[in-house]
Formats: structure tokens, C-alpha cells, sequence
């Protein structure tokens, strides 16, 4: 982000904790308006304990201030509310009901007229969804229901989508069409922050990435910067033989 | 045994399970969404059929103080849950639901008493009142421990039980009381009679499940009742309040409790205590549903009823024990069926 340019979302010394073992650490970030943020990081480093924090579903020590107002205090409905959406890893979609019924609960808390703008943007961007409309969210496939995952946080028309691993267990072709997909929104206005293992593919999307271990964050800058940094190649991209440790 | 009796046994047996389906069906949807286990709802029953009997007497039931009592308990927690930000807007809402609603329907409730207001009025005022202590009872008991575990709950709901019941107890005293029929037609079709009381109560028991059909299918509210039901978490992060799902779910069940009520008050002699013994047997169709299926507890309900009807006159002094004995094959089958059932982790 351009410094002078006032952050979407600035959390800042954030600590979330599991009773007495502190899973993130002191850790502060920034989003800007259309902007991709990615966070990347190896399997148990906080990364989807700090998302939770950020969205009120896990207690956050430290500040949180959306769009300027501190919402370190609001309940989860109250941030949704506000313009945070949360894709979360599990997805969390209502499996008994139809694609359709799951897109306009998305909408719950927006006005009718709308939702209806909003069900023609997500239809647009997953014409899948539109087909399998009448259909049961929990017999879609993975792929599918990330995308219903998507649409839904989407429908509530977002200010910033946090996006928890979304190419997790999909096949390379669909996690392709997704990160198409993210790259879309910054054009409709809407900024990301995304949690990624697959670091290459979120590395190419973003705009910046901060770099996670251990709970706390080691690195951050933009992404192509991230990209070519020695440690982050050696860690996570794969690149190097010889990994040398940066823990 | 001939034709006549069975039939009248049978027909007895669906107008008892049709109120026993509606409680069930009551608590399917209590559970599902709050993951209460609604021990009072026979409370609601009790309190419908007690209220709209007194008022039809010309009296002013107490449970019209006890809904301005426990108003005045909610206001009091609104505010204090809400301290932090007190808008004039919030508190102008929950002076409006908590306090200005409850003393409403008992100006409402002491003006016409006496002044024998036609009988549609007064279920209206009995099912507001029940409606308002349905809500309340969600707000003061449920809603501070909406995170903890069944158990915790189940004591919970316990505790309001045996409370609302020695409510009743002061309010109603224990002597039994009746209320006038809603419907005196009747007419015969072949060896059978049928009362007006009885087809009242199929229409309204069919009107309910209807209603509640289209409610959960075709409107947000439903649907976000629904939503709550299949993944709390996935419902609030599209912003729908946990603590508005279970007030729907509480109003619908208080409601539910208090039109049984209402509807089996002209046929029996109802005492303070009896509503528990109805919501029991609502509770075992329930359990049979497995508290997860509609359809399943409302054939259940009606399998309960005719079970009980045949039971009463084959050996009327094991009735109650017979219609309770059916909860164990059902509880040996289901746990049969799957082993072992870990409790939802919050």
C-alpha cells in the first residue's frame, strides 16, 4: 500500500491466544481499498487463527479498525455488517439448502433491490452457480462449493473479502479459474486479503504479501519483491535444493 | 372389540396426536436452532389453556403481571449487555419490545376482562402474553448461555420448568379449570361423531404445519432459521444474530405451546401441572424424530396419540406408563443405528 493512502482494514500488535499458548503474536497488517493482500506461510503458522481474529470469531488482543472505526468490539454480524466478509477454510455453507437459498442469505443483511444487483454480479462471475442453482450446496462439487463459498460471502457486497485457503483440496484447473476469479474483483471494488499454502499462485495475484511463521510475521513487502526473496523461494516456492531454515 | 370402538379409539388417538405433533414439532425447531431441549414447552401449554380459561371467566390472569416482571428483567439485561453503547436508538428498542409491549397487552388484558369480549379476543390475549413470556424466558435464561454446552442447557430448561410450574401454581391455584369450546357445531358421519373442538383442532394443527412449511421454504426469516439450524458459524458470518433465530424459535414454540393449550382446554380439565405431562408426550414424538425430523415426529405424534388412546381403554391405570415405554425400543434402535454421537464442539 502507498504510504499517505489510509488503510480498509489495519489491525496493529494483535495477539490471539488458545488459553495460555499464543498462536499469533504481536502481528500488524494493512489493506487498502483494491487492493490483494496475501498472507503466506507454511501449515500451523497462525495464519487462520489471525483471519478468525480479524472477523470476531476467535477473542483478538490488539486493535482492529475497519474503514476507520475500531471494531475490535463488534460481535461477528455487527464486522458483516460493517463490509468484512470471511470465506472461512471449512467453508461453513448451509448444505441442506439449495445454491440459490445459500446466495440470498448472503444477502441478509442488504436490501432487497440490492441483493438483486448482487445475485446478477455473482452469477457473472460463477456462471456454474447460476446452472446449478436449484441444487443442493452439499452435493456440489469442491470446487463448486468454493465458489458458493465465494459467491455467498460476496453477496452481502463486501468491502474486503477474507478468503481462508480457497484452492485447498481442488483440482490445479478449478484453483486456476479462482484465482482468475480474485484477480476479477479488485476491478469490481472489492479488496482481498488471502490466506494461501499455495504461495507461487497467491504470490502472482497480489499486490502485497506478508510472509507468517511461528505466529508471527518474519516479512512483508510487495509481492514480486516476496516473490524473489531468497528465504521465501527457499521455504515455500520450492526453488531451492537446500532449503536453509528460517525458523 | 367391534368396529365403533376402534374407530372412536383411532379418532380419539389422531385429535390427541395432532396437539402432541404441533408440540413436537415445537421442540424439533427449538433444538435444532438453539440446541435447547424445551422442557418448559409444556409450561406454554399449561399457560395458553389457564389464560384463556381465567379470561373467559373474567378474570385477569397473573401471567399477564409475570410477562410486565420479566419485560422489566430483560430491559434491565439489554441494557446492561449493551453498556458499552448505549444509541437512545437501542434503548428506544428495547424499552419498546421489553417494556412498552408487555404493559400493552396487561392494560389490554385488565380493560376487558370482565367486559366478556368475544372468545377470538381472548386467545388473541392469550397467546400475546404466552408469545411475550416465550420471548422474555429466551432473552433472561437462554440468550446469556447460548454458548455453552446440551447439558448446561437441558439444566437450564429444567430449573425453568419447575420455576413456571410453581408460577402456575400461584397463579391459577390447583384446582382444574376448563374454557368454553371454540366451535359447538357437530355432526356424525356413519358410527363417528365429530365436535366442532375436534375439527378445530385438525385445521389448526394442518394450518401450522402448512404455515411453518411455507415459512421455512419461501421467506428470508425461515430461511435464516433454517441456515442457523444447519451451521451456526456459516450463519453468522452472513450476519444473521444468533440471538434473533432463537427469539423466532422461542416465539413460534411459546405460541405453538399456548394454541395446544387453547385447543385442548374445552375438552380436558387442565390443573398447573398437566402441561408438562402433554409436552412429555410431544417430547417422545420429538425423540422419535430423532429432534432433527418434522415429518418423522409428526407421524410419531400421531403414532403416541393413538398408542395412548388404546392404552386407555385396554388398561387405562398403565396409560401414561405404556406411552412412555415406547421411547426405549425407539432409544435402543436409534443408538443401534449410530454408535455414538459426539456433542457439537463451540
Amino acid at each position: 500500500m502507498n504510504p499517505g493512502m489510509s488503510a480498509l482494514l489495519s489491525v496493529s500488535d494483535a495477539h490471539v491466544a488458545y488459553g495460555k499458548v499464543e498462536a499469533v503474536r504481536s502481528v500488524s497488517l494493512e489493506v487498502g481499498d483494491n487492493e490483494i493482500v496475501t498472507i503466506i506461510g507454511a501449515n500451523g503458522a497462525g495464519k487462520t487463527t489471525l483471519l478468525n481474529a480479524i472477523m470476531g470469531i476467535l477473542p483478538l488482543r490488539g486493535r482492529v479498525a475497519f474503514a476507520g472505526d475500531d471494531i475490535a468490539k463488534l460481535e461477528i454480524e455487527d464486522r458483516v455488517a460493517a463490509g468484512l466478509s470471511l470465506v472461512p477454510e471449512h467453508r461453513e455453507l448451509f448444505a441442506t439448502m439449495n445454491v440459490e437459498d445459500n446466495l440470498q442469505l448472503g444477502a441478509f443483511r442488504i436490501a432487497k433491490a440490492t441483493a438483486a444487483k448482487s445475485f446478477a454480479r455473482v452469477y457473472t462471475l460463477f456462471p456454474r452457480l447460476k446452472e446449478r442453482r436449484k441444487q443442493l450446496a452439499g452435493t456440489l462439487s469442491g470446487g463448486e462449493q468454493q465458489m458458493l463459498a465465494m459467491g455467498r460471502a460476496l453477496m452481502g457486497a463486501p468491502r474486503l473479502l477474507m478468503l481462508d485457503e480457497p484452492s485447498l483440496g481442488l483440482a490445479p484447473i478449478v484453483v486456476a479459474d479462482i484465482f482468475r476469479t480474485i484477480g476479477e474483483l479488485r476491478a469490481s471494488g472489492v479488496s482481498v486479503l488471502l490466506i494461501e499454502q499455495n504461495a507461487q499462485a497467491a504470490l502472482q495475484i497480489a499486490d502485497r504479501a506478508y510472509v507468517m511463521e511461528l505466529g508471527e510475521f518474519i516479512l512483508d513487502g510487495p509481492a514480486k519483491d516476496i516473490a524473489t526473496n531468497q528465504r521465501v523461494a527457499a521455504s515455500y516456492l520450492g526453488f531451492q535444493h537446500e532449503a536453509t531454515s528460517v525458523i | 372389540m367391534n368396529t365403533t370402538i376402534m374407530l372412536f379409539l383411532v379418532q380419539d388417538g389422531i385429535t390427541n396426536g395432532a396437539i402432541y405433533a404441533l408440540l413436537g414439532l415445537a421442540l424439533v425447531l427449538v433444538f435444532a436452532v438453539t440446541r435447547v431441549i424445551l422442557i418448559p414447552q409444556g409450561e406454554f401449554v399449561t399457560y395458553g389453556a389457564l389464560t384463556y380459561a381465567s379470561l373467559s371467566s373474567g378474570q385477569v390472569p397473573g401471567t399477564a403481571r409475570l410477562a410486565v416482571a420479566m419485560g422489566i428483567v430483560a430491559f434491565c439485561l439489554d441494557l446492561f449487555a449493551g453498556r458499552r453503547s448505549l444509541h437512545p436508538r437501542l434503548v428506544g428498542r428495547a424499552f419498546a419490545i421489553n417494556i412498552i409491549l408487555p404493559v400493552v397487552i396487561f392494560a389490554l388484558t385488565s380493560w376487558l376482562a370482565g367486559r366478556h369480549p368475544p372468545i377470538a379476543v381472548n386467545i388473541a390475549l392469550s397467546l400475546s402474553i404466552v408469545a411475550a413470556i416465550g420471548v422474555f424466558l429466551y432473552r433472561i435464561v437462554f440468550q446469556p448461555l447460548a454458548h455453552t454446552s446440551v447439558l448446561v442447557l437441558l439444566i437450564a430448561s429444567v430449573g425453568c420448568h419447575l420455576a413456571l410450574q410453581g408460577f402456575g401454581l400461584v397463579f391459577f391455584g390447583a384446582e382444574g379449570q376448563r374454557g368454553p369450546t371454540i366451535a359447538d357445531v357437530a355432526f356424525t358421519l356413519g358410527p363417528l361423531r365429530f365436535t366442532g373442538q375436534s375439527i378445530t383442532v385438525y385445521a389448526i394443527t394442518i394450518a401450522f404445519i402448512v404455515g411453518l412449511w411455507l415459512f421455512f421454504g419461501l421467506t428470508l426469516y425461515g430461511k435464516a432459521l433454517r441456515a442457523t439450524a444447519i451451521n451456526r458459524l456459516g450463519a453468522r458470518l452472513v450476519g444473521i444474530r444468533t440471538t434473533l433465530s432463537g427469539q423466532i424459535a422461542f416465539l413460534l414454540a411459546s405460541v405453538i405451546g399456548a394454541i395446544s393449550g387453547i385447543l385442548i382446554v374445552p375438552i380436558t380439565t387442565l390443573y398447573y401441572d398437566t402441561g408438562f405431562l402433554i409436552g412429555l408426550k410431544g417430547f417422545i414424538a420429538a425423540i422419535i424424530g430423532g429432534l432433527v425430523s418434522y415429518p418423522l415426529t409428526a407421524v410419531a405424534a400421531l403414532v403416541v396419540g393413538t398408542v395412548e388412546a388404546f392404552s386407555s381403554f385396554y388398561a387405562s391405570n398403565f396409560k401414561e406408563v405404556i406411552v412412555f415405554t415406547l421411547i426405549i425400543p425407539v432409544l435402543l434402535l436409534r443408538s443401534l443405528a449410530a454408535p455414538a454421537v459426539e456433542e457439537e464442539k463451540d
